[in-house]
Formats: structure tokens, sequence, C-alpha cells
């Protein structure tokens, strides 16, 4: 260990909580899950496919990468990431993830590059025989500015360990498409730590795979940064994705504002959202928000929702959490049809209206454009072709 | 020529306590570029005609008829309605988060038309429409009815009248909750829309005040889900001077 991640651990006032266990390296301190945990009762662990279990990952994703000047990849040893500092795993996927990945990757912007192109990195599952362990640092050095999207594709039984670094008055936008085959098992920690007025806005998209979790945690290395956080998931038969995130306020003057939002379509459909904000009594002054709406399209979808906020200090701007799961609107669908509208378009219209918001704030435009006609197709799939045989 | 004809309409809706019987048989005549106003207190089932009428899932038929030109409306979707040439200007406008006034307004036209609007001038077209409804022109980029004023709720909701142009307009308390400005926008927009060739206009309200701008050819009071009296526009200057009192006790 060195003298960073040290005080590091040193200087965070531990909080008790079942939803946030202490982050550690050590694998010992996150035994395999029964399934009745907190952080585990809503992941079918069967389905996992192995990667509870401590074993070498001898699998790989095929990687394409265009890295604009002022961007760097190289590997590093896991020692070294490590070092690098960040959050260790909060979870034993993570810790797993970590411990089993041979190497890690650094993604490195230096400080004050201003990158206008994306930094797309493109990760294609050939498989799901062979687990798969990733473990990446992208950091992004102070007042530098950065893109940065990351493509998942394919077959695999993956298993990520993600750190992010933002220097002071940094700015990253970071893209997870999750846009697996269906035999895909897809795990991820992503743990960002945001540097003093610096801003992160992640975003997730997930619309393929047979079982998705990720688990973004944040927290900030000073005042005055900022941590925005969508996503988008659309749910078929029989998929589970689950997008749990925690925003630790660990900092005054730090602003968090969280919003997913979800469709669920077939027989099995299975999405959970869980976001956990907590505000020490460091952090004075702070302001959050965590919403996530879910609209369920078809019977037999179930789409858990769980806000929680844990509140140390009273001299906050603002915390507010909203939380909603509903079907199609029948006065909406009514509307639209009393304007001639056909169903199928009326119901087109109110999910493309629903997820509008969140495309529009994707900065990469060919994204946006690719993202709006998937959800277009994943409607076509059960939506509008049940409406078709009826 | 536009006729819509309503015969003995009988209409219930579903509640805890099981069906409720709202509309009792109702007969009513729009003809050819007839206006009429259908006046009635609270409750006495003005606006389940309404949306009877543009066909609302709530409301059930257990009997009568409602014909437009002769064609079977009750047979037809709630979308087949309104591209026969039924329009509802809606007391409540629903919010459509998303969906943009111009994309909205543009899809409309599409499905009424049978095929999209030459670009060039349905733009100019929308934003006449919006004009002459006192709509600023950003209006086409918000989304539908979301944060609108309730006066711009009702003014956007003629502005649609305006552009889809149906043969039959049903305005369901559109002078509710407006003030006298936005009232005679309001009226201006259902007047320019009655002048055109063979219109026919069916105008639900509480009040007689928008009868001031908006002259009708016959009015019809309505208690108890059914016409209790039909006549010309003295019969709302009646109730403008001795209010429902007297049809209430008779239908007692």
């Amino acid at each position: 260990m060195t003298a960073a991640v040290v005080s590091d651990a040193l200087e965070q006032e531990h909080v008790e909580s079942h939803l946030h266990p202490e982050p550690t390296y050590d694998l010992e301190a996150h035994p395999t899950p029964t399934g009745r945990e907190e952080i585990w009762r809503f992941t079918p662990l069967k389905r996992l496919r192995g990667l509870l279990e401590d074993t070498p990952a001898a699998g790989s994703l095929e990687r394409k990468l265009e890295l604009p000047d002022g961007v760097t990849l190289s590997e590093l040893s896991l020692e070294e990431a490590s070092a690098l500092g960040g959050t260790a795993p909060f979870d034993r996927l993570g810790a797993l993830a970590a411990r089993n990945a041979g190497s890690a990757v650094l993604l490195d912007v230096a400080a004050e590059a201003d990158v206008t192109e994306p930094v797309r990195v493109q990760l294609h599952g050939t498989g799901t025989e062979e687990a798969v362990a990733g473990r990446v640092v992208i950091r992004v050095g102070r007042h530098a500015r950065a893109v940065v999207l990351v493509e998942h594709s394919g077959s695999t039984t993956y298993n990520g360990f993600t750190t992010v670094l933002l220097g002071d008055g940094a700015q990253l936008d970071l893209v997870h498409v999750n846009d697996w085959a269906d035999d895909a098992v897809h795990a991820e920690q992503i743990n960002a730590r945001v540097g003093r007025d610096a801003t992160l806005r992640q975003f997730e998209f997930t619309l393929g795979g047979d079982l998705v979790r990720t688990s973004t945690n944040v927290d900030y290395a000073g005042p005055g940064g900022t941590a925005e956080l969508f996503g988008l998931y659309f749910a078929d038969a029989g998929q589970h994705f689950e997008h749990r995130l925690f925003v630790d306020h660990n900092a005054p003057k730090t602003t968090s504002n969280v919003v997913y939002k979800g469709a669920l379509q077939g027989e099995k459909a299975h999405t959970v959202w869980i976001g956990n904000v907590l505000i020490r009594k460091v952090a004075e002054g702070i302001e959050t928000y965590e919403e996530n709406r879910n609209l369920v399209l078809t019977d037999g979808c179930q789409a858990d929702s769980v806000p929680n906020l844990e509140i140390e200090t009273g001299e906050i701007e603002g915390a507010g959490h909203a939380s909603a799961v509903g079907r199609f609107d029948d006065n909406q669908l009514f509307y639209l049809r009393s304007r001639g509208i056909s169903e199928a378009e009326a119901r087109k219209l109110v999910v493309r209206g629903f997820f509008d918001d969140l495309i529009r704030k994707v900065t990469v435009p060919e994204l946006a454009e690719k993202l709006s006609a998937q959800v277009e197709e994943e409607l076509q799939r059960h939506v509008l072709a049940d409406l078709e045989l009826a | 020529m536009s006729t819509l004809e309503i015969k003995d309409l009988q209409v219930q809706v579903q509640t805890e306590d099981g069906p409720k019987e709202i509309l009792k048989g109702v007969t009513l005549t729009i003809k050819d570029g007839e206006t009429h106003a259908i006046m009635g207190p609270n409750g006495s089932g003005k606006s389940t005609l309404a949306y009877s009428i543009a066909g609302h899932p709530r409301y059930e038929i257990t009997g009568g008829t409602v014909t437009l030109d002769g064609e079977d409306v009750l047979e037809m979707s709630v979308d087949e309605r309104a591209r026969a040439g039924l329009f509802l200007a809606m007391q409540y406008p629903v919010e459509v988060p998303g969906v943009s006034v111009a994309n909205f307004l543009r899809t409309a036209k599409t499905a009424i038309d049978g095929e999209a609007p030459k670009l060039r001038t349905w733009v100019k077209e929308v934003n006449g429409a919006m004009e002459r409804m006192n709509l600023d022109a950003s209006f086409s980029q918000r989304s539908v009815n979301e944060g609108f004023s309730g006066g711009e709720k009702k003014r956007h909701e003629i502005a649609q009248l305006d552009l889809l142009d149906p043969k039959v307009a049903i305005l369901d308390e559109t002078d509710s909750g407006l003030d006298i400005d936005a009232l005679k926008v309001v009226s201006a927009g259902v007047n320019r829309f009655r002048e055109r060739e063979g219109k026919g206009v069916l105008l639900i309200t509480h009040y007689t005040r928008i009868l001031r701008y908006i002259k009708p050819d016959h009015v019809h009071v309505f208690v108890a889900g059914k016409v209790a009296e039909s006549g010309g526009p003295e019969l709302a200057e009646e109730l403008e001077a001795n209010g429902y009192e007297r049809f209430l006790e008779a239908a007692v």
C-alpha cells in the first residue's frame, strides 16, 4: 500500500450501514453471498455463471480503440493500478475482478488536454465459456476535458472493475453502452473519485444481455465536485438488468444528480435500480437528487426501484428523490389517438418521449441517433408485434 | 356535408359499487354547418357525452347509436373516429412528456390526411395557427401540454382544431378556467373554424359567458344524463337569468 491509499482509508470516518459495506481489496472481507444480503437480494446469483468464485479468469474481450491526441493507453500491474488511488471494491464481484484480471489498463488523459473527439473503446465478447476479468483505470488530469465511450457487444461472462479518477477541475463524459448478445453475463463495478470542482457525467445504456449488474460508486476528493449519473435500460423477456448507484457526499458543496429510466417488456423481464446517497457530517451545502422511472409495457415484468438517503447533516442545499413504476398511461394514449394517431404510433411516441430527455443529454451525436433507433427496435420486438397480432 | 347523429345513447361506467348509468338516452342531430350548445350543471353527464363520442375506453355504450354521415362511429377505434372527421377539444388536455408539439402535430396531420404534409407549407401553417392563438413560435418545441398554463392548453387545443380541420368539433368546456382575454382568443378560433364550409360544432359548457362570443344555432339543456329541453339562443338567455333550477326541479 502506498501512502496515498493509506491516507484515503484513514481520512474517511466510518458510517455503519448495511447499504454499502466497507470497501477493501481483501477478498476475505467479501464472503460468498447467500443471496439474502441487502446488496445481493435482487440478483439471481445462479445466473452469474460462477463469477462469484475465486478462479483465474482465462478469457478475454476483443478490443478496438480510437485514441485522440492527448490520450494514452498503457498496461499496469494490478498493484500499480490500485496505487493510483480511488475507492477499493465494495463487494465480492469487484474484489474478484480486481484480483483476477491479470493486469490493468490505464487510460490517461493528460492534464489540461481538451480532447474534443470521443475516446472510443469497443469491447466485444467472443464466447461465454471462459470467464473474463477486467481492470481498468480512467484518469483525467486536472482541468482536462474528455468524452470516453465504452461499447460492449457480443457473448461473454465478464466481470469488470473500473476506477475513474478526475483531477481538480476536470470534466469527463463517460458513456457505457451495454448492448450484449442475449447470452452475455456482465458484472461491473465503477468507482469514481471526483476532484475539486470537477464534473463527471456518466451514462449507462443497457439494452442487451442475459444478466447485467453494474454498481457505480462516486465520492469526492474535494469540495465543489459534480456527479451526474444518467442511465437508460430496456429489458426484454427473461433479462435481468440491475443498476446500483451510490453517491458518497464526503466533501462540502458537492452536487449529485442521478436519473435512470427504464422500460420493460416480455415475460420475466426484471430490472433493479438501487440509488443510495450518503451525506456525511462534513458535507455541508451539498445538493443531491436521484430519480428512477420505469415504464412497464407488458404483463409479466418486474421493476424494483429503491432509493435510499442517509443524512448525517441537515446543513445542506437540498436532497430529494423520486421513484416510479408505471404502465402506459391510458389518458396519454387516448389523447394521441383522439388526434388520429394509431395505437402503435402513439405507443412509439410515448416511449420515445419517455427516454427523450436522457438521450438528448448524450454529447456524441451519432450515438444519440443510434440509441433512439435501438429503442424503437426494442419496441418492435414485443409491444408493437403484439399489437399487430391483436 | 357532415351530419353527426346521436340516437338514444346510453352509457355506463364501472364504479366500486358496480356499473353506474350516466347517459340515459341522448338524442341529438348536428346538421351541416350547425353549432349546438349543450349546457348543464356539474355531474349532468355533459363530459361523458363528449368522451363517449370520442371513444374513451372508460365509457361503456349500453344502447343507442352514433353516426357521422351515416357511418357507425361506435364501431370505430378512437383513432379511426378522428380520421373519420371527429375532433374532441378536451377540458383537461393530457401532458405527453418528451413529445414536442411540432412532432405531435405533424404525426397527427399525417395520420389524418394519410400522407405527410409538405414541409414548407406545413411549417407556415403551424406558425400561422400558433400566431392566431397568441402562442409564441417557440411553443412548437415544448412537450405537449407539459408545463402549459390552463389558457395555453386550451389555445393549443383550438390551434389543433384549426390545423387538423375535422368535420365536427366537440368542445368540452373549452371556456372553463379562461380569463376574458383568452376566452376571446379561443372563441375567435372556434368562429374561424365555423366559417369553413359545412363544419359542425358541439359546444359543451357550464357557463353562458362563451355564448356571447360563439352564437349557437341550437341550445340544449342537459340534466341527469339526457336532454331536458331544446331551443334557440333564447334558451341560453333564460339560463343566464334564472339558472338551472327550473330544470333540476323538473328532473327530480
